[in-house]
């Protein structure tokens, strides 16, 4: 097992709060009824697990992608439930997850200008408000375990129906086993200004973390969803396996923003899809630093006349990191159009790949789509791949592939040392540079933060 | 001398070739020379081994380099930007995302550490320098030379000059690419520096044009690695008419 370097994790730390309950070690059916009947569901969502759970015993672990030889099912708890009330209103908070807050350091201002928080606290949202402002458009937004006690109707139309547990091993697991995650439903027309935020957190030893997330936008409406992720350091392998399912209607138009920064010894392996109605269009921003492997392809799948897609991936792959991210496309519909743009920096060893699929089907005439990966290397250690898959069926489309390797050239160096800074000051900017169209992309707070990261992936400290 | 740019019997080589072959030159506050020369006579590699480019090699050997006294071999290139020399780059390198304003106020806080400027301050003597250049401020926030034209690279370089307030400048042929309208505020802003900041000016040129606007006090003629020749500003009309075989 690999010994982190402690310094070189500013988020490592735990504190001591004791879970109020957790499952035994393990996947079994018993687990699955246990964690069922814990949360007091319904029959049918008890009938859904068990159908996933023998999927999930069934279907194979992928082999094309990042080596998950050592991740290990049974040393996993699957349920852990900190804190046996939920907070509705920040006062009610328990004081430690506050201060768990504090040192990932979500600004107090910001906090107020949040529409809505949703914070999970291991498996368990523990603080969930929504503004009066939302609840005045009539938007939902409650974690997912609470969606299903209050809008059963809204779950049962559209859980699973995205991503169905037969989709891969990893989604009927998530689908047997998964607790929290939001549950956002965007009335028609109604366009929510303020980004929904949420942050998550893994807490306790050897947890799987599996939420489930569900987001349907109605005809003509707007939202944009952020979750933002850190993670205190674990001594054995942990996993991360959400689902989230997202459902862009007519006309409507969904943003999805995730920077995520897992400690490194988390399996991160995350299913994404939104469907795209005509006209409608929904973005993946997807940012991947952390974890000892990701396993990520957002996808978006245009369904109707001119829907739009666009994934925009980074991944920063340190020591002993493997990030295998990117897009997915798939063009159902005429005149529709995609954009997949990656970026990927390794360093000190890591590795990162782009995969990709473009899938463009027969009769999805005059679509449109364009590929674009950038990786930077920046010493020899590291190793950059790309795996671009296409498939296309349709002859009158136009598509448009670029993928570039690049290092950091020494005349760039040079030109930074010769105005005063030094070689490593000159490296975090170049590196800041290169994933800036994508940092741009993101609301402040987070590109700020992404900045602070890079700098401390890059330096070991945060001038 | 304590307060100058002293370089004696300098000798330099890149990728093992000797091309300095013993280079002498001493430049005071507020002086301008000017360094001309054919092709091939050394003048990139004069300009790239005093700022400290890891491809260039001194023979530190009976040579002297200084600033204001200090000796400049054994520094590294930011130790000797930190030391008051700058370059104005013959090719200035384009950094993807990495906008002008952030390169120079990242500079400057490197070169003026002690110095607590705040950000608006700053941004106002950008645009004025930007300004003195016939740069609008727009310029502040695109990446670094990123698309820029040939022309702009080079006002670009002429007004990160007047931000960063160097002791010494070197400019490698600023004038090339230029047009005549460039040219005339280039030379304007690098006569303003001198005169502001008493920056001593080290030009690098082929061509006569610049010299007449901003008049240097020396003019040397570098051929073989070697200054050949050394004086006033009549120098550039005897090679203007015999080229350099007249020196």
């Amino acid at each position: 097992m690999q010994q982190f370097n402690t310094s070189h994790y500013e988020f490592g730390f735990h504190d001591k709060l004791k879970p109020v309950y957790s499952t035994q070690k393990g996947l079994t059916e018993k687990t699955v009824r246990e964690i069922s009947s814990m949360k007091q569901e319904p029959e049918w969502m008890l009938g859904i697990r068990l159908k996933a759970l023998a999927l999930f015993f069934s279907k194979k672990l992928p082999t094309w992608g990042g080596d998950l030889t050592r991740l290990n099912f049974d040393e996993i708890y699957y349920y852990v439930k900190p804190t046996d009330k939920q907070g509705r209103t920040w006062d009610e908070v328990p004081k430690e997850i506050k201060d768990t807050f504090d040192k990932i350091g979500i600004p107090q201002a910001e906090r107020k200008f949040l529409a809505g928080v949703a914070a999970q606290y291991d498996s368990e949202v523990v603080y969930h408000s929504i503004s009066k402002m939302l609840e005045a458009k009539g938007v939902i937004f409650v974690d997912t375990d609470t969606a299903l006690k209050k809008y059963p109707d809204l779950l049962r139309q559209y859980f699973g129906k995205i991503i169905p547990p037969a989709d891969n091993k990893l989604a009927a697991l998530n689908t047997a086993v998964w607790s929290g995650g939001s549950c956002i439903y965007v009335p028609k027309n109604v366009c929510v200004d303020l980004p929904l935020q949420a942050y998550f957190r893994i807490n306790a030893k050897n947890m799987g973390q599996f939420e489930r997330t569900l987001i349907i936008a109605d005809e003509g409406s707007y939202v944009h969803y952020v979750e933002g992720c850190t993670a205190p350091i674990f001594t054995t392998d942990s996993l991360h396996s959400a689902v989230v399912e997202i459902l862009v209607k007519k006309g409507a138009r969904v943003r999805y923003t995730t920077i995520q920064n897992w400690s490194k010894n988390v399996y991160n392996l995350v299913t994404k899809r939104m469907f795209v109605e005509e006209e409608g269009f929904g973005e993946w921003i997807d940012g991947n630093l952390g974890s000892q492997l990701t396993m990520k392809y957002p996808s978006v799948y245009l369904m109707g006349r001119k829907a739009r897609g666009e994934v925009l991936s980074l991944a920063f792959a340190g020591e002993d990191q493997h990030q295998d991210a990117g897009g997915k496309a798939i063009h159902f519909a005429p005149e529709t159009s995609s954009v997949i743009s990656s970026k990927s920096v390794s360093k000190d060893g890591g590795r990162t790949s782009y995969r990709g699929l473009l899938k463009v089907l027969k009769g999805a005439e005059n679509s449109k789509s364009t590929v674009r990966c950038d990786a930077l290397i920046l010493d020899p250690k590291s190793r950059s791949d790309t795996y671009p898959t296409m498939e296309i069926n349709e002859e009158k489309v136009t598509i448009g592939h670029e993928a570039a390797v690049s290092k950091i050239g020494e005349d760039q160096l040079f030109y930074f040392r010769s105005r005063g800074i030094s070689q490593a000051a000159a490296e975090v900017m170049i590196v800041n540079g290169f994933i800036e169209p994508i940092v741009r992309e993101l609301p402040m707070e987070y590109a700020v933060e992404l900045n602070r990261l890079i700098q401390l992936e890059m330096t070991g400290a945060v001038g | 001398m304590n307060n100058s740019f002293v370089i004696k019997n300098l000798e330099s080589s890149v990728g093992g070739k000797e091309i300095l072959k013993g280079v002498s030159l001493e430049i005071m506050p507020s002086e301008i020379h000017a360094v001309m020369g054919p092709n091939g006579a050394g003048k990139t590699t004069l300009v790239m081994s005093l700022m400290g480019n890891p491809n260039y090699k001194f023979r530190i050997q009976n040579s002297e380099f200084r600033i204001n006294g200090e000796d400049m071999f054994n520094k590294t290139s930011e130790e000797r930007a930190k030391n008051g020399l700058f370059v104005a780059f013959q090719h200035p390198i384009e950094i993807q995302g990495v906008s002008v304003l952030a390169f120079l106020r990242t500079s400057y806080k490197a070169l003026y550490p002690q110095e607590k400027i705040p950000l608006s301050d700053f941004k106002k003597q950008v645009v004025e320098a930007l300004k003195m250049v016939n740069l609008d401020e727009g310029f502040m926030q695109r990446s670094i030379n990123e698309g820029f034209s040939g022309g702009e690279k080079k006002r670009m370089e002429i007004a990160q000059l007047l931000v960063l307030k160097p002791k010494f400048a070197i400019l490698d042929e600023i004038d090339s690419g230029l047009d005549i309208d460039s040219l005339r505020i280039v030379a304007k802003a690098i006569g303003g520096a001198v005169k502001k900041y008493k920056t001593g000016i080290l030009l690098i040129t082929h061509y006569q044009r610049i010299l007449y606007y901003l008049k240097p006090h020396y003019v040397h003629v570098l051929i073989d690695g070697k200054i050949k020749k050394s004086d006033g500003l009549s120098l550039v009309r005897k090679i203007e008419k015999g080229g350099y075989a007249a020196v």
